[in-house]
């Protein structure tokens, strides 16, 4: 198969993953992790701890959660579009 | 599949930090080596780490009605093998663990174990039974979607054995009933995944085909330290 087929396939595969999930799915979309943990206190399990660095006064504020993920993404994101980048350029060399 | 702070007990804690410790430090031997003995591997080992930052960060919804996160150690220990690959994922749930409240350093032990050890080490043996005989689009897809899924898999596993010792409960029960949180969330996601990092599977086989020389030689044995 051609690569460019491939992509437009694969990224289609996903847009119509993620669409159909969005459009299909009456969800609140909660996270896994914190279900397991639900799960877990439905087993009588109690958490020892909740967190800990917050009492020893490391606590960051919620709203930097979400730019601290984004910055997360963007760390990845640049390192592979400066590896494709490169590839591209010595290519054409 | 990040476990939080104070869901395992803190013996459980020390197990999974001695479970990690021999992968994780072959893995800097390793990662100390390639480094010194192949400074031009330094952008694709980038590559790899990048791969686990950029895929991990991504909260995505499911078709379960709950959201959940890709892994991205596919392409890690598939280059560079499982101790490597522990490294790298250490590096990213420190940094969530730290600054993302995300996991958490009691649970540190057992979030490798998962996301960078038993669940890449899963996609590594399909990885080298697939690439004998299909395209690098196809092995890698296998490669990293069963990775993701084995994770989840193990994190099910870690939780059922906690809420068993602690609060003597039957593990097969706890163990479905985590399975059924975590994994079904995760096979979509797992098959995305899949789909993305076959896609750059691919694209590497055409534009850098040098690079799975390195996957050649990458041993299946996570204690190997040959580069």
């Amino acid at each position: 198969m051609d690569n460019k087929v491939l992509y437009i396939v694969g990224f289609a595969i996903i847009a119509i993953l993620f669409v159909g999930t969005l459009l299909m799915v009456n969800g609140e979309f909660g996270g896994s992790d914190d279900a397991g943990g639900e799960v877990a206190e439905d087993y009588g399990y109690e958490p020892w701890t909740d967190n800990w660095m917050a009492d020893i006064g490391f606590e960051l504020p919620g709203e930097t959660e979400s730019f601290l993920f984004a910055v997360q993404a963007a760390i990845g994101a640049i390192i592979i579009g400066y590896f494709i980048g490169t590839n591209a350029a010595s290519k054409k060399e | 599949m990040h476990i939080m702070e104070g869901f395992l007990d803190p013996m459980w804690c020390a197990v999974w930090f001695v479970v990690m410790a021999p992968f994780f430090i072959v893995g800097v031997i390793k990662l100390r080596k390639i480094l010194r003995d192949h400074p031009e591997q330094k952008m694709t080992v980038a590559l790899a780490g990048a791969f686990i930052f950029l895929l991990s960060s991504l909260k995505l919804p499911s078709v379960t009605g709950s959201s959940s996160h890709p892994t991205g150690t596919g392409i890690a220990v598939v280059l560079y093998g499982v101790g490597v690959c522990s490294v790298l994922a250490t590096i990213v749930l420190v940094f969530q663990a730290l600054l993302l409240a995300h996991g958490g350093f009691t649970t540190l032990g057992a979030n490798c174990v998962s996301m960078g050890i038993i669940g890449p080490l899963c996609g590594l043996i399909l990885w080298k039974i697939c690439s004998k005989a299909a395209g690098p689009f196809i092995s890698m897809f296998i490669a990293a979607a069963i990775a993701d899924l084995m994770t989840y898999v193990v994190t099910a596993i870690q939780m059922a054995l906690n809420v068993m010792t602690v609060t003597g409960a039957d593990f097969g029960s706890a163990f479905v009933d985590f399975l059924s949180v975590y994994a079904v969330t995760q096979i979509p996601l797992a098959i995305v995944e899949g789909i993305v990092l076959g896609m750059f599977a691919q694209y590497l086989s055409t534009s850098r085909p040098d690079i799975f020389d390195i996957a050649d030689t990458n041993k299946l044995n996570p204690f190997s330290t040959e580069v």
